[in-house]
């Protein structure tokens, strides 16, 4: 259940395709290069599009099929684009043992959408993550590129309101 | 020039050490900021250290609205009398205590320095190891008694001895550093702190088996570190410590690797499932045999070993296979790198010989809880190890002994809860998390997680409780028999020593 606000991406369709083709063109040298190329996709267009997956595929010489597999099967690729600030919220067994579920639903209920959704006004999406590897100074948060520590409910209002 | 050292930890970072740096900058231009790894005692992060003639002295934990204060009060002349002042980072008894092998340089040097790495030991294991045969490397690697660290504890040498044996064009050398448990931050250390190790190491393992490329199987949601790692492979490449002349040593000795960033999922940590991700599939768990040494990456011969395994292979070239067996007991040799995380007082890193007391590490290094309350269980081994009461502190880490309780070690780490803790719940999210992360090849482990849920929350809401005791039992032999991986084979293994040790939270 994602928003419908869809944060407009920049590159329209047809652009986006070419450049897709481009990104997979020029990536498919690797061994293995379908995950490369994924990554590559979303970090440049925000995410994978199903339009995008034909065009990968014949780069790549798979079915349809096998690459909407993988983008499936993977958690990092998203299918629809993300509200212009992810705030995701470690929820493993450290993160736990200081509050972290605590944490995560007040921030639900702060924010006014669940873990995997969009806020109505595409400004946040918040996401669950285990681990960050930020186990001794939990709860581990992390707001756009940010990895922050020892986050309170406090602090995390405070993050969220300069969530813009 | 005075050295002033703030890390680019991100576990530093996540508490403001970029902020303290910034501030430094700007009160005293003079001063040269070094950014460092961490020591590894995150309680105190951000830690500055001022390098003085009588070492290094340490301040921490130092808020960013601290540093006006530390300056005025001479922080930087190594002003002893400022409350935040710990004296000689070298001499706390949390540092003095380990056996810093691996860890050598993590927290000491500038991760990113080729000088700082050679002059603090760097390439000395490598060196060494082109001196010799490949089979005598692999040999030395065997007689250490060096165990992988990822979890298993398959011995590393014999590994390498079957992959140097299989003859093919090319073999690879994958390193594993999904790092997917919680509570385990060792591998993201060694790489933000001191990423030339791995690369070393690598190296030392592709010469070994005879292999020329590698790969880095890194989580995302460790950025810094793949952007550390990206950047030491480019330093080491222009230093000609990888490419076409291995050190320019005229042996013809090739060796590239890359790093390959993961997409999310914890299966992808176990080795066929990352090797199958590496070729750009789903992570779906292989059938073993073949093992992944003989028919590995693309079906050619691979060694898969943890960050930590490869990375402490430079220190035993360098100081030879005995100085690193002389630690440790029994069969579980050398240092081990130990993780305390969750509700703990003094979290972080504790590098000593294998056969320390769990207690030992949780209380002496790890002063009990955060929270000041009692310690009610701890989680040793990440989301597939067992919860152990304080009544088993005196077990040794050891990875027979750990066995032996039914527990274990795994990547060493060690997760702590307070008596607030309702491990009905710690039980039913291992069912959870095994639910959500199975690859979905076997069906004990992807529909007996879910019903492992839902039998949990029926004992716990009181309906029909014994008879759905033996059922979660039968669930749990279930999963152990008849799962492919240890994914829905250790399942069991907390939810069972959650049942065990703390039936009261189950309704009893
Ligand atoms: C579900 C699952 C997750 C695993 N996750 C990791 C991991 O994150 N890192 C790791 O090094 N090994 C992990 N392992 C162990 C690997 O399968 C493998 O044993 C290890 O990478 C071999 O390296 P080592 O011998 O150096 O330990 C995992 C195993 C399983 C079953
Ligand atoms: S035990 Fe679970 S994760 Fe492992 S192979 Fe079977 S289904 Fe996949
Ligand atoms: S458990 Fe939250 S960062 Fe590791």
């Amino acid at each position: 259940m994602t928003s419908e606000v869809v944060a407009a991406s920049s590159v329209p369709a047809p652009g986006r395709a070419v450049r897709v083709r481009e990104i997979a063109t020029e990536l498919r040298g690797l061994r293995g290069s379908l995950i490369p190329i994924l990554h590559a996709v979303q970090e440049e267009l925000g995410y994978v599009d199903q339009p995008d997956v034909p065009v990968i595929a014949d780069v790549l010489n798979l079915s349809v099929a096998e690459v909407h597999g993988v983008v499936t099967f993977y958690k990092d690729f998203r299918r629809t684009p993300a509200g212009r600030t992810v705030v995701a919220i470690c929820q493993a067994e450290a993160c736990r043992s200081v509050g972290a579920v605590e944490l995560a639903e007040h921030a639900k209920r702060r924010v006014g959408c669940g873990f995997g959704e969009t806020t109505y006004d595409g400004r946040i999406t918040l996401d669950e993550v285990y681990c960050f590897g930020n186990c001794a100074l939990g709860p581990a948060v992390q707001v756009g590129e940010r990895l922050h520590g020892r986050v309170t409910a406090a602090r995390l209002d405070a993050l969220l309101g300069d969530a813009r | 020039m005075t050295r002033v050292f703030v890390p680019r930890d991100s576990a530093a970072r996540s508490v403001g050490a970029d902020e303290v740096a910034e501030r430094l900058a700007v009160l005293a231009p003079e001063v040269e900021v070094v950014r460092n790894g961490s020591r590894g005692m995150l309680w105190l992060e951000p830690l500055v250290e001022i390098e003085t003639p009588a070492g290094r002295i340490g301040y921490g934990p130092v808020a960013p609205e601290d540093i006006d204060g530390l300056v005025a009060g001479g922080m930087l002349a190594g002003a002893r009398d400022l409350a935040a002042c710990l004296g000689s980072v070298e001499a706390l008894p949390w540092m003095r205590q380990q056996q810093r092998l691996t860890f050598a340089r993590v927290g000491v040097t500038d991760p990113l320095s080729v000088d700082d790495y050679t002059s603090y030991g760097g390439l000395r294991g490598l060196r060494q190891a082109l001196a010799q045969t490949p089979a005598e490397v692999v040999e030395t690697v065997v007689e250490s008694g060096l165990r992988g660290r990822g979890g298993a504890g398959f011995p590393t040498g014999i590994k390498w001895r079957t992959v140097l044996g299989a003859s093919a064009d090319l073999k690879f050398v994958c390193c594993n550093a999904d790092e997917g448990d919680s509570g385990t931050f060792a591998d993201r250390m060694l790489i933000e702190g001191d990423p030339f190790t791995l690369i070393e190491g690598m190296t030392i393992a592709a010469y070994a088996v005879g292999a020329s490329e590698g790969y880095v199987y890194l989580r995302s949601e460790y950025p810094d570190a793949v952007a550390t790692l990206r950047a030491a492979i480019e330093l080491a490449r222009t230093e000609g410590w990888l490419g076409d002349d291995v050190l320019g040593s005229g042996s013809g000795f090739v060796f590239d690797l890359q790093v390959r960033v993961g997409a999310g999922a914890y299966i992808c940590g176990e080795e066929t499932s990352m090797l199958e991700s590496l070729e750009g599939k789903r992570g779906m768990v292989r059938a073993k045999p073949p093992i992944p040494a003989l028919q590995g990456l693309f079906g050619l011969p691979t060694v898969v070993n943890n960050v930590l395994s490869l990375a402490t292979v430079p220190t035993i070239l360098a100081n030879g296979a005995e100085a690193y067996a002389s630690y440790g007991v029994g069969r579980s040799l050398g240092t081990s790198v130990f993780q305390l995380g969750g509700n703990v007082a003094r979290g972080g890193i504790v590098e000593t010989a294998f056969g320390i007391t769990l207690g030992e590490l949780v209380n002496d290094f790890g002063g009990g809880t955060s929270s000041g309350r009692p310690i009610r269980a701890v989680q040793v081994g990440g989301p597939l190890g067992a919860y152990l009461p304080t009544e088993q502190f005196d077990l040794p880490m050891d990875y027979e002994a750990f066995a032996a309780a039914g527990a274990m070690v795994g990547h060493g780490g060690i997760v702590v809860f307070d008596e607030t803790v309702n491990m009905a719940a710690m039980a039913r999210f291992a069912f959870e998390f095994c639910a959500a992360e199975s690859c979905g090849k076997c069906t004990p482990c992807r529909v007996g997680a879910v019903r492992g849920v839902e039998t949990i929350d029926r004992i716990v809401a009181g309906d029909n409780r014994e008879k759905n005791l033996v059922v979660l039992g039968d669930l749990c032999d279930l999963m152990t028999d008849g799962s492919l991986c240890a994914m829905g084979g250790l399942t069991p293994l907390p939810v069972r020593s959650a049942v065990r040790h703390f039936g009261k939270d189950f309704g009893s």
